[in-house]
């Protein structure tokens, strides 16, 4: 009997991929089983297609082709290339949890200034302990291949009532070239807590490397969270991002994405209002060039009643750029009074670039306000004349007509020193515009 | 050598032709008033002379300095010191007046080859100008133009124009939706920029106007052409009489 042994598109054996690795993969036997059997979905499931509708728009087998083997532990000369990436990204005054690699990096992290305020351990440790990091409420192929392949991350847990006097930034640095890197995070923030969580994605001179990243949040009542995510990897790398978020009763949070690198990206975030009374804010700038693929998928459940969601998604899409928003509000039976709002703007800088959005709305409640709106269009040349007319050439007055439309997602984040942080990555962007 | 000179321009806008051959000189520390009907080809001469799209010239030049502006992307004109004081300012809500302000000035400053000013630097010019054009500082906080109203609008250009220090200022019907206090307080603004260096060209439908810019000389078109020139008696000869005899000149 022959045993077909499933391959890539570039005749590697998919499996080569989790048995090359497994040696690295932290675990008990009983989380090893538990990553077979997540393998085995992937291996089953291949990389996601345009005929599985979640994926319709980001085919993977056809913009990424193959996964790549996992990156190796950085060496010396990789951590000193990531401490200074670290230098060039860190925020001024945040408390910095370093991933290089794929592997949590002790020595470029601020672990004992943190400690006073929060309780960390890294995800390698808590996988030799059990499976629970591994769960997530749902599944698909790149989250059971990161379930299967997750080297480290970064666990917190923020108690109740604690407020946090600094943010915490947790930098991933790739500094391997063609691998792959699979991190899994998990953060708690407890009852009446307050914390900022800033993730950056950067590249230490690596280049065509892939990403898959998972994040589980857990937030309890009347919390205060501002969680933002710089996604800034190298050109030509890919990275995929799954998010788990549960946010918990009269609680408010204020989630920021700007996408500014990457070949081929999706951030794709499950957030379930579990408590009533909470308010979910959503700001997403994709800044996309050349022939770069973002994807944003947002599925927020309004499971409870008497919760707000204001999602707002803005794309600025120059040459042959290509970005996705697919936004899915649920609203459960029982979620009276939801009032969910998205809202999709895409500005297009040349006519070759595209933008699919698809929102929808499951509602199954009757006492409900939910609504969505999109639109498409060009910078406004009476504008453009009447700055260039004032002496700026058309390039700048490109970008500061940009500016002004990314600046109303940036101007939601509060912290004054981190909106000029985001400002500044907002603007290399802008400057590597051809 | 004449600061401005337009000779025997002709323009199309989609197939139509708005001017048929029009002349103009204008010299330094002069000030012109182009009168005209609706229609007559005011709003086209200073749109083409800033460099707007959607114009195309078939025919004749425009010189600055004896230099052809025609070749020159508008940020050049700017640079080189043509302002256009616009009819209706936009709003560019998300650009703080004072970014824009700044960008401008060192963009202009920058393609002369002149040093660009500090912020600090900046900050101290913009203080002095808009102080002496009683200009209140919150209006430079907001966005460009946001919500400001008509006479604000007419107000952040004359600031604008202080502040680039243009040799030639076109005014596009400056009057238009402003009540005569702000009329008034635009029209000072102007006077106090005037200097035997920067010349004006003062576009405008109504007299009201030339009663606080005093012209040196009136020139009026119809259909697409200066079909007289004159002293600031023919402003007043218009206003009594209308535009009416000229259309048959024309």
């Amino acid at each position: 009997m022959n045993v077909a042994v499933a391959k890539t598109g570039k005749g590697r054996a998919v499996s080569d991929l989790f048995t090359s690795a497994e040696g690295r993969l932290p675990g008990s036997p009983a989380v090893v089983a538990v990553r077979r059997e997540a393998f085995e979905t992937y291996e089953r499931l291949g990389l996601p297609h345009r005929r599985i509708e979640e994926w319709k728009y980001t085919d993977l087998r056809a913009l990424v082709g193959e996964v790549l083997p996992l990156a190796a532990a950085p060496d010396a000369a990789a951590l000193k290339r990531a401490a200074d990436a670290v230098k060039a990204h860190a925020i001024t005054g945040a408390r910095k949890l370093v991933l290089v690699d794929g592997v949590f990096a002790a020595d470029l992290s601020d672990v004992k200034a943190l400690a006073s305020e929060a309780g960390f351990g890294t995800s390698r440790e808590a996988l030799e302990k059990d499976a629970g990091l591994l769960k997530t409420a749902s599944t698909d192929a790149v989250i059971a291949l990161n379930a299967a392949m997750a080297t480290d991350g970064v666990v917190l847990s923020i108690a109740d009532g604690a407020q946090l006097s600094a943010p915490i930034q947790i930098i991933h640095i790739a500094t391997a070239a063609s691998a792959s890197t699979f991190t899994r995070s998990q953060v708690k923030v407890g009852n009446g807590a307050r914390a900022t969580i800033i993730e950056t994605f950067v590249a230490a001179d690596a280049k065509a490397y892939q990403v898959n990243d998972a994040v589980i949040v857990t937030i309890g009542d009347n919390a205060d969270v501002a969680h933002i995510r710089l996604m800034d990897d190298a050109p030509d790398a890919v990275n995929i991002t799954s998010q788990f978020v549960t946010v918990g009763a009269n609680t408010k949070l204020n989630f920021f994405n700007m996408t500014t690198g990457a070949a081929v990206s999706r951030l794709q975030g499950f957030i379930t209002l579990a408590g009533e009374g909470s308010e979910l804010l959503v700001n997403g700038a994709n800044l996309l060039q050349k022939t770069e693929h973002g994807d944003t998928t947002l599925v927020v459940d309004h499971a409870v009643p008497n919760c707000v969601s204001r999602e707002v998604f803005r794309a600025v899409l120059d040459d042959r750029a290509h970005s996705v928003f697919q936004g899915r509000i649920i609203v459960r039976p029982d979620a009276q009074k939801t009032d969910g709002k998205m809202m999709i703007r895409a500005l297009l800088l040349s006519d070759e670039a595209e933008a699919d959005n698809k929102p929808e709305l499951e509602i199954f409640a009757d006492d409900v306000s939910c609504g969505h709106g999109a639109t498409a269009g060009a910078l406004d040349d009476s504008l453009l004349f009447y700055l260039k007319a004032r002496g700026l050439p058309e390039k700048q007055a490109q970008a500061l007509l940009i500016q002004a439309f990314v600046g109303e997602a940036i101007e939601q984040i509060a912290d004054d020193g981190l909106r000029e942080h985001v400002i500044g990555i907002a603007e290399r962007w802008l400057e590597r515009r051809s | 050598m004449a600061l401005l000179e337009v000779k025997d321009l002709k323009v199309r806008v989609e197939e139509r032709e708005i001017l048929h051959g029009l002349n103009l000189t204008v010299n330094e520390g002069e000030i012109h008033a182009i009168m005209g009907p609706n229609g007559s080809g005011k709003s086209t001469l200073s749109h083409v002379i800033a460099g707007k799209p959607g114009y195309e010239v078939t025919d004749g030049q425009i010189l600055f300095r004896g230099e052809d502006l025609l070749e020159m992307s508008p940020d050049m004109r700017a640079a080189k010191g043509v302002f256009l004081a616009f009819q209706y300012p936009v709003e560019i809500p998300g650009v703080a007046t004072m970014n824009f302000l700044r960008t401008a000035l060192n963009a202009q400053r920058k393609a002369r080859g002149e040093s660009e000013y500090s912020t600090p630097d900046f900050l101290k010019k913009v203080r002095e100008v808009s102080k002496s054009l009683n200009i209140p500082q919150d209006m430079l906080k907001r966005g460009v133009n946001v919500g400001f109203s008509g006479g604000e609008k007419k107000r952040n250009e004359v600031l604008q124009m202080a502040l680039f220090e243009p040799s030639l200022c076109i005014l596009d019907e400056m009057d238009s939706g402003l009540d005569i206090d702000a009329l008034r307080i635009a029209a000072d603004g102007v006077n106090a920029l005037h200097s035997p260096k920067r010349a004006m060209v003062v576009i405008t439908h109504y007299q009201r106007l030339l009663n606080y810019i005093v012209p040196d000389i009136v020139h009026v078109m119809s259909k697409g052409r200066v079909v007289k020139s004159g002293g600031k008696e023919l402003a007043l000869e218009l206003e009594a009489s209308g535009y009416a005899q000229f259309e048959d000149a024309a």
